[in-house]
């Protein structure tokens, strides 16, 4: 375990927000590296564990970040990992959403969109797999995830039916 | 006020995903948008970096008070989450250790594993079915998971490389 560097964390989450496009999925894997791989805050398991439990919470599926800061440091590691969230929307979102209600088809901003969209999708089967990664240690792990994925490809259903299923079966001792 | 209530309302109902509910507050029960200005609002919340519905919630909340409309519709979005997963943290620390919620919890983050590549396999059955979109989605993918090189280099030498074939292309 290393000490817990706030401001660096807060510096690298204010960064890495000015370039997630495509949202909270999207920079998982970096958050991962950084707070498991490099800095060695949380175990694997700490890290899938809490991503989990954020999942289950009512509200953006981003306040894994805030779980993560709140488990390293207490309020301090909350603020430090949600103030950097909220910057880019306050100054970016405002500037360019009064841009785009000038100029919705401005051809720059469908360029930016066709271009960026395979771009989020990459990076978020990275997340995907960095998460199955950490999560599971065995195949009948990965057959949940598997089932889990097709279950919801296929039909819609509530997501958190799914995650108290995957309770039952933890708790019965099967994954 | 209306904004902070309505913008509460819709986080706090929102299990799983804002999105159903962000529709649902704001067209239906509010009528403060049409479907056609959800939609446009959405596309520019998923152009920007940053959660999709929170950049969503500024404009909106922008459109209808102004820069502090925009600041409380944030902090009715954010703040009760923020709360709530404060209180799952407290939680976790006490009986996080516990062997049942220790087996629980494993369980559970398999299936979270797998809503995450649910969500990933529809987005990339609507890509267009054609050389350059999957080639750079598969170069991301490389890059972040598998070299686990730092995404934000990887993004500023992807991006601009996909931005400007897409202009190059206009397709």
């Amino acid at each position: 375990m290393e000490r817990v560097d706030l401001s660096a964390l807060f510096v690298h989450l204010l960064a890495l927000w000015f370039v997630a496009v495509g949202g909270p999925s999207a920079i998982l894997p970096d958050i991962h590296r950084y707070v498991v791989d490099v800095h060695q805050l949380l175990s694997n398991r700490e890290f899938a564990e809490i991503y989990t439990l954020a999942q289950a919470a009512p509200g953006p599926n981003v306040m894994y970040t805030t779980l993560i800061g709140w488990h390293l440091a207490g309020w301090s590691g909350a603020l430090a990992t949600t103030i950097p969230l909220l910057v880019p929307a306050m100054t970016l979102t405002l500037f360019v959403g009064h841009f785009t209600e000038r100029y919705p088809d401005a051809p720059i901003l469908r360029a930016i969109r066709r271009g960026l969209t395979p771009l989020t999708i990459g990076l978020m089967f990275a997340g995907a797999t960095v998460l199955m990664r950490a999560v599971n240690h065995d195949w009948r792990g990965y057959l949940t995830t598997v089932v889990t994925a097709a279950v919801v490809v296929r039909l819609t259903c509530n997501p958190l039916w799914l995650l108290a299923a995957g309770a039952l079966l933890g708790i019965a001792g099967v994954v | 006020m209306d904004l902070f209530l309505t913008f509460s309302r819709i986080t706090l109902s929102s299990f799983g995903g804002a999105l159903f509910w962000a529709r649902l507050g704001l067209v239906e029960r509010q009528r403060w948008l049409t479907d056609r200005e959800f939609a446009e609002f959405l596309t520019i919340g998923q152009l920007l970096p940053g959660p999709n519905v929170l950049n969503l919630t500024v404009l909106v909340g922008y459109r209808l008070g102004g820069w502090s409309g925009a600041a409380v519709s944030v902090a009715g979005y954010v703040g009760w989450p923020f709360l709530v997963v404060i209180g799952m943290g407290m939680l976790y620390q006490q009986f996080g250790a516990l062997p049942q919620v220790q087996q629980a919890l494993g369980g559970m983050s398999k299936v979270a594993a797998g809503l995450l590549l649910a969500t990933v396999i529809k987005l990339a059955m609507a890509l267009p079915h054609r050389l350059r979109p999957w080639l750079f989605g598969i170069l991301a993918f490389i890059a972040i998971g598998v070299m686990r090189w730092p995404l934000l280099w990887v993004v500023a030498a992807l991006a601009p490389c996909a931005v400007f074939l897409a202009w190059k292309a206009r397709d």
